[in-house]
């Protein structure tokens, strides 16, 4: 190992333990986290659930996996805004100045991310068994179906870092993530399946990463064949990571030109 | 190792349409106080900004004890220290642990990182709140925090960009005192101020920008005697008594105005000048009830400077 991976892998750690330390502290961001897709749990378990049937399925074996897609897309707005906060407060142009490892602010910001979605699908699990949920397939399965969350999470914090990285303050960094992040979670059979919607809304729906990622958790949580869902998804995790992995380096390498 | 430890030659910038630095050329000999002076918008913090690696100048070229900003830009960033306008420390990290990270950044090791936040914590008189929050810090704290910051590496040249602005006047002496300490170890230090008494205090050598460029450059004091006018006002016990005084001094070659019961005289000269302006009343006017000395402002250099150009 070169002198400069070891100097990339210890900032990317110093930068990381920095975020999670914020994350910590500002209680308000894990409240978000975890909270909310725990009220998502509560309301469609108990308030909606008993008026939605899936056919063949346990409502809330099919519900689980639109929920872990939904806590860690949501989290993901986290990424965005606290880029941009760091942006705006000066930090990030320290950071330019000091001689440490370029990608180590980006590289430290996604992996704490990374690290609070494990916490959060850790959670989600363990909320979701006091609510019934049961993984058929077993716990293979159900490692595989959260290993795929966890990559398709680690996917989305990039996809923020570009954006967090482009606008100018934590507002409009929310104002811009909350719509997307909406529209392709409630747009999926995140909770209801989406050959209910009407076509066009359909088409969109289930040709889209959130989808992509919830029926591959499902083929694998319920059982049956998940080969081709799980490489769809992994290839839409796979291909936002590098484009948006290359945008949020080049806007970073480019800022102060 | 040059005697110059900052050479600036030529440097454009632009965003967009702005024009921000247009041909700005100056040096700083190494150990020296470089106080860069200028109004809002004309180009201090592009200057440096692009000095500490921040930014990249669209032409033009600047080297820190001889390497170039943008070529060198690594072996630049563990030679320099940097303190931006806005105090850029962590609010939800603890004093000790943004000195700690920083360090590390700048290629401390781990257990040094830490000795040497311990001791910039005690320098700074930050050691009672080293463990608390940075959120709780006052203004004047936070920037002591954000100068600690920039010295974790014990750089030879520092970068401070209005260190001072929007602070009490007593954390602004406890700064001062710090920049001057700096100074003294042998730190090469530019910064930038909107004031004159701050350039003046700190400053070897003060370089006043409009507009991108240099307008004028010379010691503090050099510059006054050449730019500045000073203002006496003299107050006295009432209109008309300031309106013999005014004869007088009319009289005795000087140029005064009389605003009710005060009397304002303008000199060239320096404070220097009041002594003569006392003498010239002694025995022919009532003696004021009051003096004040208005020392020259950054303005009145200013607009002597761009006045000069025209």
């Amino acid at each position: 190992m070169t002198a400069a991976m070891l100097t990339a892998f210890s900032d990317t750690a110093a930068v990381a333990g920095r975020n999670l330390r914020t994350l910590l502290r500002t209680p308000q961001a894990l409240v978000f986290a975890t909270i909310q897709p725990m009220i998502f749990v509560l309301l469609f378990r108990y308030a909606f659930g008993g008026a939605i049937r899936v056919p063949g399925v346990n409502y809330v074996d099919y519900l689980m996996p639109g929920v872990f897609a939904q806590a860690v897309a949501f989290g993901a707005i986290g990424t965005a805004v606290g880029l941009s906060t760091d942006l705006r407060s000066g930090i990030l142009v320290r950071f330019r100045t000091l001689p440490m490892a370029r990608i180590a602010v980006l590289a430290g910001r996604t992996l704490a991310d990374l690290i609070r979605n494990l916490l959060v699908v850790a959670v989600m699990v363990g909320v979701g068994f006091a609510v019934g949920f049961r993984a058929a397939n077993g716990a293979a399965g159900l490692a595989a179906a959260l290993a795929l969350v966890v990559a398709f999470a680690y996917a989305a914090s990039w996809a923020c870092t570009a954006l967090g990285l482009r606008v100018s303050d934590p507002e409009a960094a929310q104002a811009a993530a909350v719509p997307v992040v909406f529209l392709l979670v409630f747009t999926a059979s995140s909770f209801v399946p989406a050959t209910a919607m009407p076509g066009w809304l359909q088409a969109f729906g289930t040709h889209q990463p959130v989808n992509a990622l919830v029926a591959a958790e499902r083929a694998l949580i319920l059982g049956g064949p998940a080969a081709r869902d799980v490489l769809i998804s992994l290839a839409w995790s796979g291909g936002i990571l590098l484009v948006f992995g290359l945008l949020a380096a080049r806007s970073y390498a480019r800022m102060g030109r | 190792m040059s005697d110059t430890a900052v050479e600036v030659d030529g440097l454009r910038k632009a965003f967009g349409t702005v024009l921000a630095l247009d041909g700005l050329s100056f040096r700083v000999p190494a150990g020296s106080v470089l106080g860069l002076l200028g109004p809002n918008g004309s180009g201090k913090t592009t200057t440096v900004s692009i000095l500490s690696t921040a930014l990249r100048p669209d032409a033009g070229q600047a080297t820190i004890g001889g390497l170039d900003v943008v070529a060198d830009a690594a072996r630049v960033r563990r030679v320099i220290g940097f303190a931006g306008q806005f105090a850029a420390v962590d609010p939800n990290l603890t004093g000790r642990e943004n000195l700690t990270l920083i360090g590390r950044l700048s290629r401390l090791g781990r257990a040094q990182a830490r000795v040497r936040a311990g001791e910039l914590l005690g320098s700074f008189g930050l050691t009672a709140a080293a463990d608390r929050l940075v959120r709780t810090y006052s203004g004047g704290m936070r920037r002591r925090l954000d100068l600690a910051a920039a010295l974790l590496h014990r750089p030879p040249v520092l970068f401070l960009d209005e260190p001072t602005t929007g602070l009490d006047p007593e954390s602004r002496f406890a700064l001062w005192d710090s920049v001057r300490d700096l100074s003294l170890s042998g730190t090469t230090v530019l910064l930038t101020t909107q004031y004159l008494e701050e350039a003046d205090t700190l400053a070897d050598q003060v370089v006043i920008i409009a507009a991108g460029k240099v307008a004028g450059t010379g010691t503090p004091a050099q510059l006054k005697a050449r730019h500045g006018t000073v203002l006496f006002d003299l107050g006295f016990a009432g209109p008309s008594v300031a309106e013999t005084a005014c004869s007088v001094l009319a009289a005795g070659g000087y140029q005064p105005d009389r605003d009710g019961a005060g009397v304002r005289v303008r000199s060239a000269a320096g404070s220097a000048a009041l002594t003569g302006v006392l003498r010239a009343l002694e025995g022919r006017a009532p003696d004021p009830v009051s003096v004040a000395v208005r020392e020259p402002t950054l303005d009145d250099v200013f607009r002597s400077l761009t006045e000069g150009e025209g």
